[in-house]
C-alpha cells in the first residue's frame, strides 16, 4: 500500500525548535503506512541555537541525504530557513514556512505565523507542532503525486499518540497545537 | 522476527548488541557515538537484560574495563567518538596483540565533515595502525547486521573488531528488523595466561607473528569479502564503495542509468582488504573508482595504482563529507556520462551559541571582568562556543585547557610583563583528562587561574551523568565523587566554590581568584550552577526573573557583543535591545551586564 510513495523533505530550523520531533513523528508515520524510511539528522554542538536540518525520504531509498534539487517539499521553521535551504528543492516543490507574511521565492509557498499562535497558545515550546499542523493541511488544498505531504492529519495523530505514550498531559496539549496551525489560515 | 522499527544508527547498533549477547558495554560520551549506549541501557532496562553498562571516566577508562571483560570470555563493546580512540589507542594497540577471548568490538564513529568534532580522521586507519580488522557499514540497517558478523569474527580469531560507523550512518533513521535479545548465559572465566596477558617484550614479538597469521586468514574470511552489487554489470570499469557513500553510490547509479552497466562492488571490511579481491581487481579491471571516508584506506592497498582513481590522485576530496553530489560528479565523469555541473547558492545558517539563561555565559563575563587581558585557554563541551564571546582563545583536545594554561606561563615567565591566564575546563572533561594536567600545574607551581564551569552534567552530548552526578547510565545510585577535595587533594591551594548566575557575589571570587595566582600559584573557582535543559540535577531551579529593557538603553549592543544570549535581540524599529520571551529563560544575569543599566527586573 504504502509502497508507491516516493518523497524527499527537508525540515529545518533553529537548534531548540523541535526539528528532530516533527522529523521523527513523519518518520514513524512513514512506517505506519508500511513505507521504508530514511531520515538525516544534526545533533551535537549545532543544537545550541544553530541551524538544524534533517532530511526525510520516503520510499524506496538507500542515501539518507537528499541530493540539491531533488526535494519534494520544504518544511522552515525560521523564515531564514528558505535562503539557507531553497537549494534542496526541485522546480514546483511547495514550501510551509512560519513566518509573519508570505514570502516571495518563486516556489508554492504557504506561510503562518507559528510563534504568535504558540504564544497565543500559551505554549511557547510547540511552534514546530503548529506548522506541522499546518503542512498537513496541503493534503486538502493539493493535487496530485507529491503535492503534498505524504501522510494525512490522522497519521501524525496517531505517531505522535506513539512518541507521548503515558504522557497524556503532553499528548493533549501536543495534538492541540497540531489542530491549531492544522485549522489556521494562510498568512499572505 | 520482530517488526520493524524506526531506529537511530546508533539505537541499531545497540539493538545489535543485545541481540548478540554483550554482556558488559561502556563508553564516554561524544557526538556522533553518545546514542549507542544510552539507547543500549533503554533497551536492557524495558526488557530487564543482565548487562553491565555504564558511562566511564574517559574512552582509555572505558576500553581498559570492556576489554577485560572479553578476557573473561564474555562478548563486550566499547563505544566512543573518533578523537575518544585517540585517547583508548594505548590499550587498543596492545590489546590488537594480546587479542580476545570472548568478542570484543570497539565501536568508534568517524565525523566526516566535520560536524561535531576536532578533526576529520579516519579510525580506519587506526585500525590499521593497530592491525585489527574493521568493519564499514552504510546504514543503520547494516550497522546493526555487522554486530553480529564482528563477534563471529573477534571469537573465530580471537581479535579486537572494529566497527567504524560515521555521522550519517549513526544519526540517520531507518527502519530497522528488530530481533530475538540473545542469550545471557556465558559465565566469567579467566583462563591464567601470563605469556599473553601480561606479556613481556619477548612474548609480545610471539603475539605480533600470530597477530600477522590472524590477519592473512582475517583477509580471506568469506562473511566479509567484498560484494558486488549489481550481479548483472559488466564493463572494464568498476566502482568501489565502502560506509555510506555505498548508501549514496546505488541510489545515485540507479538515478543515473549506470546501475546494469558498471560493477558496484562494497568493502564491508576495508582493513584487511581482501587478499583475492586486490588481485581480482587488477586483472578483472582497466579502471576503478574508490569513494571511501574520510581517508584512502581501501585505495592504498590496491596494489596496482595505475588502476585506481580516488582520493591518492585527488579524484575524490581528500577532506570534508563526500556528499551526494560529489559522488554523482564523480560517477558522470567516470563513466563518461555528461553532468549539469550542480552549482548551488545558500546563504550560511546561524553558528551554535550558548543557550538563553547557560551558566557558562555568566562564567566568561565575570572571567572577562576579572581579567580582562588574559590569555584564555579553554577545552571540549559547549563551553567551547565562550569563544563567541571573546572568552576563549584556544581549544585542542580533552584537558589541554590546563596543560596549555602551563605552557603559556612558561613560555611568558621571564617576560617583564605576564599576562593573566584563565582556563576553563566543564565539569566532564575535567575528570576526563584534567585531573593529571592539574596535577602538574600544582608540581610546577604555574601561576593560573581554572574555572570548573560545573553544571553537573555532560550537557554539550545529551546530559550524561558526570562522576560528581551520584547516578549512572540507568539512573541508579553511585558514589559522588566530590570535586573540591579532589581540587584540594591534587595540591591546589586556593579553591572556592560559587554561582555564576549569582553575579555579584560571583565576580568577586574571580577576581581573588585571578589576583592569588599572579602572587602565588594555581587558584580553582568551582562554577556551579547546573545546567538548564536536561540532566537529572536534582538541585533547585531558582526562581525565573523577568527583566525588561527601559528607555535608558542606547543601542550600545554591548549586552549584544559582550553578553551574546539569544534572548537579547536588537530591534531595528525601535533602535534599541529588546528581550525575546519565547527564548528569555528568566536568569536575571543580563541585568548586571548592561552599563547603562538599561535592562531591569520587571
Amino acid at each position: 500500500m504504502g509502497n508507491s510513495i516516493s518523497q524527499q523533505i527537508v525540515i529545518s530550523g533553529v537548534g531548540g525548535q523541535g526539528v528532530l520531533f516533527i522529523t521523527r513523528l513523519l518518520a514513524e508515520a512513514a512506517i505506519m503506512k508500511g513505507c521504508q524510511v530514511f531520515t538525516s539528522e544534526t545533533h551535537g554542538m549545532a543544537q545550541r541555537g544553530g541551524t538544524v536540518l534533517s532530511h526525510i525520504k520516503v520510499g524506496d531509498f538507500s542515501s539518507p541525504l537528499i541530493r540539491p534539487f531533488q526535494a519534494d517539499g520544504l518544511i522552515a521553521l525560521k523564515p531564514e530557513n528558505i535562503l539557507q535551504h531553497g537549494s534542496f528543492l526541485k522546480k514546483g516543490a511547495w514550501i510551509y514556512v512560519n513566518s509573519g507574511k508570505k514570502p516571495d521565492t518563486g516556489f508554492d509557498a504557504r506561510a503562518i505565523d507559528a510563534d504568535a499562535l504558540s504564544l497565543k497558545m500559551g505554549n511557547p515550546k510547540s511552534v514546530n507542532l503548529v506548522l506541522l499542523g499546518f503542512a498537513l493541511k496541503g493534503e486538502k488544498v493539493r493535487q496530485g503525486e507529491n503535492k503534498s505531504l505524504f501522510c494525512t492529519f490522522e497519521d501524525v495523530k496517531s505517531a505522535l499518540a506513539g512518541q507521548l505514550k503515558g504522557k497524556k498531559e503532553m499528548l493533549d496539549a501536543s495534538v492541540r497545537a497540531l489542530e491549531t496551525g492544522y485549522k489556521a489560515s494562510e498568512k499572505m | 522476527m520482530g517488526r520493524k522499527k524506526l531506529m537511530l544508527g546508533n539505537e541499531a547498533i545497540a539493538q545489535g548488541l543485545l541481540e548478540n549477547s554483550c554482556a558488559i558495554a561502556t563508553s564516554y560520551p561524544g557526538t556522533p557515538a553518545s546514542e549507542i549506549l544510552a539507547s543500549l541501557v533503554r533497551i536492557k532496562e524495558k526488557h530487564s537484560l543482565p548487562v553491565h553498562s555504564q558511562w566511564a571516566v574517559n574512552e582509555k577508562v572505558a576500553f581498559e574495563i570492556a576489554y577485560a571483560g572479553c578476557m573473561a570470555g564474555l562478548r563486550t563493546a566499547v563505544s566512543m567518538k573518533q578523537v575518544g580512540l585517540n585517547v583508548a589507542s594505548d590499550p587498543l594497540m596492545s590489546a590488537a596483540y594480546m587479542g580476545a577471548k570472548g568478542g570484543f568490538i570497539v565501536i568508534s564513529a568517524d565525523d566526516p565533515g566535520p560536524h561535531s568534532s576536532q578533526t576529520e580522521q579516519d579510525s580506519r586507519l587506526m585500525a590499521m595502525m593497530a592491525k585489527i580488522p574493521v568493519l564499514d557499514p552504510d546504514s543503520p540497517a547494516q550497522a546493526k547486521d555487522m554486530i553480529s558478523i564482528a563477534y563471529e569474527l573477534s571469537e573465530t580469531f580471537e581479535i579486537p573488531v572494529m566497527l567504524r560507523p560515521t555521522t550519517r550512518v549513526c544519526h540517520s533513521r531507518q527502519d530497522v528488523q528488530a530481533n530475538k535479545f540473545g542469550s545471557f548465559e556465558r559465565k566469567a572465566d579467566f583462563k591464567k595466561d601470563p605469556a599473553r596477558w601480561a606479556a613481556t617484550p619477548k612474548f609480545r614479538f610471539k603475539l605480533h607473528t600470530e597477530l600477522e597469521k590472524k590477519l592473512e586468514k582475517i583477509a580471506a574470511h568469506k562473511k566479509t569479502a567484498p560484494v558486488k552489487l549489481n550481479k548483472k554489470a559488466v564493463s572494464g570499469k568498476a566502482v568501489i564503495v565502502s560506509g555510506v557513500a555505498a548508501a549514496h553510490t546505488r541510489e545515485i547509479m540507479k538515478a543515473l542509468g549506470l546501475w546494469d552497466k558498471t560493477p558496484l562492488f562494497q568493502v564491508i571490511q576495508p582493513y584487511p582488504l581482501h587478499t583475492n579481491f586486490i588481485s581480482s581487481i587488477c586483472t578483472d579491471y582497466d579502471e576503478v573508482l574508490v569513494i571511501e571516508e574520510s581517508m584512502p584506506v581501501i585505495e592504498m592497498q590496491i596494489a596496482d595504482r595505475t588502476r585506481a582513481r580516488g582520493k591518492l590522485n585527488g579524484f575524490v576530496s581528500r577532506v570534508g563529507e563526500i556528499l551526494p553530489e560529489a559522488i554523482e560528479q564523480m560517477l558522470c565523469d567516470f563513466a563518461g556520462l555528461k553532468a549539469d555541473k550542480i552549482t548551488v547558492q545558500s546563504q550560511p545558517g546561524r553558528r551554535p551559541t550558548l543557550c538563553a539563561g547557560c551558566p557558562h555565559r555568566a562564567s566568561f563575563f565575570a572571567i572577562k571582568k576579572a581579567a580582562p587581558k588574559g590569555i584564555y585557554t579553554s577545552d571540549i563541551g559547549c563551553y567551547t562556543l565562550g569563544l563567541n564571546l571573546g572568552a576563549v582563545d584556544t581549544v585542542l583536545c580533552m584537558g589541554a585547557a590546563i596543560s596549555q594554561a602551563g605552557g603559556f606561563y612558561h613560555a611568558f615567565k621571564n617576560e617583564s610583563k605576564r599576562p593573566d591566564i584563565v582556563a576553563t575546563i566543564g565539569d566532564s572533561t575535567f575528570f576526563h583528562a584534567g585531573i593529571p594536567a592539574l596535577i602538574d600545574t600544582v608540581v610546577q607551581n604555574v601561576h593560573f587561574t581554572l574555572v570548573i564551569l560545573d553544571n553537573r552534567t555532560t550537557a554539550m552530548t545529551g546530559n550524561q551523568p558526570t562522576p560528581a552526578s551520584g547516578f549512572g547510565a540507568s539512573g541508579e545510585t553511585l558514589e559522588i565523587v566530590d570535586i573540591e577535595a579532589l581540587v584540594k587533594g591534587c595540591g591546589v591551594k586556593f579553591c572556592k566554590t560559587g554561582d555564576p548566575c549569582k553575579i555579584k557575589e560571583f565576580l568577586p571570587i574571580v577576581k581573588e581568584a585571578v589576583q592569588y595566582a599572579r602572587d602565588k600559584g594555581p587558584a580553582v573557582v568551582i562554577a556551579r550552577h547546573p545546567c538548564l535543559i536536561g540532566g537529572k540535577s536534582k538541585e533547585k531551579r531558582t526562581k525565573k526573573i523577568f527583566v525588561e529593557i527601559t528607555d535608558a538603553c542606547e543601542a550600545c549592543e554591548y549586552c549584544i557583543s559582550h553578553f551574546e544570549c539569544p534572548a537579547i535581540v536588537f530591534d531595528i524599529d525601535k533602535k534599541r535591545a529588546d528581550i525575546d520571551p519565547l527564548l528569555c529563560s528568566g536568569c536575571g544575569v543580563c541585568v548586571h551586564v548592561c552599563p547603562k543599566k538599561a535592562i531591569v527586573i520587571k
